[in-house]
């Protein structure tokens, strides 16, 4: 069956339209144009914001990595020439190739196979207020093995990295990444995930803090029967900037994805980018997928953008869907609130939090879960409707 | 002794273009321990009567005034009114996703109340109060109206009633798309809150048969966006066995039963 991304042109050749599946990767931050802004990948980025991670700025300083792990789990500090790394995936941009290209350690955290472990917290503070750092983290799931691990990003500074996620064959991973960043705060990183055969994640992003957040969280599969759950959920406030770019490339046999996020923006020049992409190739017949993006909006001044992209090569699959909503608050639902005596203020906090409710009860840790729903709290406080 | 007054209520709304008016001066006076039975064709204005009392922000007050025991019901916010002791049982109840019936109920229980509810009572309150109703303890974990059938919203919206104990209830079609055991079931409600209190009724419908089960003390017919007739409970018969022909002037098919 031919590829949807393809269309034929006038002169009977083939011209394809950026397809997913031709997307360029390198390791070597020098293998990429340093981007301009009109760029597919980037249009929809403040690179002026970027503090320079897009155009060769030089690391000044250094994330402090800390784990808190579990029994079990072992922490590695590794140097750049440790063969394990990358084996997750190639970076997809230029900043992504920039942090591979310039970190100086890594930190390797290995869920031990065939048992169930307790939560790990892996915390990434910033170098600080106008320092530019480079990181490298992977995680690995061993054969079998069951385990969270939540990331957790906080403090000052300008910080591109890749996480890799190395899920073996029959592992279930469970990872909860919070950017909790200082106002000041410019994060670009990218999300590997290799899926073994039937391998699971569970993957949920939680952006909240940072002055320019950008995530690009990518799932392949080894093996058949990969599932990889992808939730996401963001609150952005005034001129602040969220992206999150996942991709799935299905190119195995009877795996399935799910995708989900959703995002509450307030206030004037809050801005999230939702681009979500698909990919089935042809070899993956029986695949079964969705993904679904829903904004909602505050107030006037905000804006959301969400493309969600469905690539299908292959007729054999068992489903595939994609939907995007953004929308106001809803007035009716407000009306109905408020008619019942809650002042509005109250109205709208119950409006916001059901809202998210589907995705923060899918949050299986309570401390994180409850630690979301203050920062939620805390954002609607923080408008003064 | 509650009294709801409405004066000469006019009532546009804010449509894509140019407002239209719905409500032509709409006089009604509502007091505790009455029973009016509001009665009147698709599209004349019963729906749009309710919303504007109760403050929807769709509906613009050009003229006339709204009363509650002398105060002043229009200057008041949607959740000031509600609070105030005035409640509409919508024809369609919205959804709220992510919203528990039970958190939805102690959230307007605490508010209407002035403090939260012990919560021992509570618990024991709304399962008696469902109970009553025949609504499943499992609907208290669901979301507000989400997913619920037209019948199941409608006992929720009595729910409320029951539980918010308001001065003057407002109840818009609560009969519409109830089959028989509910009809009774949720009149029933309605009457168990009746006799809870002093409280008055604005029971808005479009057929009789519910006020064999809620007995009316007045009778208004609303056409064209006002009442141009009352009178008691015989005018529903009378309602019963002519229709609406009289009052529109056109052929509304006599859909009483
Ligand atoms: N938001 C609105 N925008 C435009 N027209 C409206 C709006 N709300 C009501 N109307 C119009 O006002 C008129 C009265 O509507 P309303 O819903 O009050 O009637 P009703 O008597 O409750 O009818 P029903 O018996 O069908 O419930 C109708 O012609 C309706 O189309
Ligand atoms: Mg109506």
């Amino acid at each position: 069956m031919a590829a949807l991304s393809t269309k034929p042109h006038s002169h009977g050749a083939v011209v394809p339209v950026s397809s997913r599946a031709e997307h360029f990767t390198s390791y070597d931050v020098n293998a990429f144009e340093v981007p301009g802004g009109r760029e597919e990948i980037w249009r929809f980025t403040p690179l002026k914001r970027l503090a320079g991670l897009h155009s060769g700025a030089a690391a000044t300083g250094t994330a402090a990595v800390e784990v808190s792990a579990a029994e079990g789990v072992t922490v590695e500090t590794v140097g750049r020439d440790d063969s394990r790394l990358g084996t997750a995936g190639v970076p997809g941009d230029r900043v992504a190739a920039q942090a591979y290209s310039s970190f100086e350690n890594a930190t390797i955290v290995t869920l031990p196979g065939d048992v169930k472990s307790e939560p790990t917290t892996v915390t990434v503070t910033g170098a600080g207020v106008d320092a530019v750092a480079y990181g490298h983290i992977q995680i690995k799931a061993s054969q079998f093995a069951e385990g969270t691990v939540i990331l957790d990003f906080r403090g000052s500074g300008a910080y591109a990295d890749n996480v890799e996620f190395l899920v073996a064959d029959g592992a279930h991973l469970t990872v909860i990444t919070i950017h909790d960043w200082a106002d000041d705060a410019v994060h670009v990183s990218q999300h590997h995930v290799k899926l073994g055969r039937d391998a699971t994640i569970k993957h949920t992003v939680v952006t909240l803090g940072g002055d320019v957040v950008r995530v690009t969280p990518v799932v392949q599969y080894a093996g058949r029967g990969g599932d990889a759950e992808l939730f996401g959920l963001y609150f952005a406030d005034a001129g602040q900037h969220q992206e999150h770019r996942p991709f799935i490339d299905h190119a195995q046999a009877k795996c399935r994805s799910n995708v989900v996020y959703k995002g509450a923006l307030q206030g004037d020049g809050a801005h999230t980018v939702w681009i979500g992409d698909v990919l089935i190739r042809a070899a993956a017949e029986g695949t079964e997928t969705f993904e679904l993006n829903r904004n909602l909006i505050l107030t006037d001044g905000a804006r959301a953008d969400s493309v969600p992209n469905l690539e299908i090569e292959t007729g054999e699959i068992e489903g595939a869907g994609h939907a995007s909503a953004t929308g106001r608050f809803d007035d009716e639902q407000l009306f109905y609130l408020q008619a019942r005596g809650i002042p509005e203020d109250q109205a709208r906090r119950l409006v916001v939090r059901g809202f998210f409710q589907e995705l923060i009860a899918k949050i299986a840790v309570p401390e994180v879960r409850e630690r979301l729903e203050a920062a939620i709290e805390a954002e609607l406080e923080a408008v003064g409707t | 002794m509650a009294t709801l007054e409405i004066k000469d209520l006019h009532v546009s709304v804010v449509s894509e273009d140019a407002p239209k008016e719905i409500l032509k001066g709409v006089d009604l006076t509502i007091k505790a321990g009455e029973t009016h039975a509001i009665m009147g064709p698709n599209g004349s204005g019963k729906s749009t009567l309710s919303y504007a009392i109760a403050g929807h922000p769709k509906y613009t007050i050009t003229s006339g005034t709204v009363t509650l025991d002398g105060e002043d019901v229009l200057e008041m916010s949607v959740d000031e009114r509600a609070r105030a002791g005035l409640f509409l049982a919508m024809q369609y109840p919205v959804e709220v996703p992510g919203v528990s019936m039970s958190n939805f109920l102690r959230t307007a229980a605490t508010a209407v109340r002035g403090e939260a509810p012990n919560l021992r009572h509570w618990v024991k309150e709304v399962k008696g109060a469902m109970a009553d109703l025949d609504i499943d303890p499992a609907f208290a974990e669901r979301s507000v109206n989400e997913g619920f059938s037209g019948g199941e919203k409608k006992r929720h919206e009595i729910l409320q009633l029951g539980l918010l104990q308001p001065k003057i209830a407002i109840l818009d079609e609560t009969d519409s798309g109830l089959d028989v055991d509910a009809l009774r079931v949720v009149s029933e409600g309605v009457n168990r809150y009746k006799a809870s209190g002093e409280v008055g009724v604005m029971l808005i419908t479009h057929y009789t048969r519910i006020l064999k089960y809620i007995q009316p003390d007045f009778v208004h017919v609303f056409a064209n966006g006002r009442i141009v007739e009352s009178g008691g409970r015989e005018l529903a018969d009378v309602l019963e066995s002519e229709g609406y022909v009289k009052y529109t002037g056109s052929k509304e098919a006599a859909a009483l039963s």
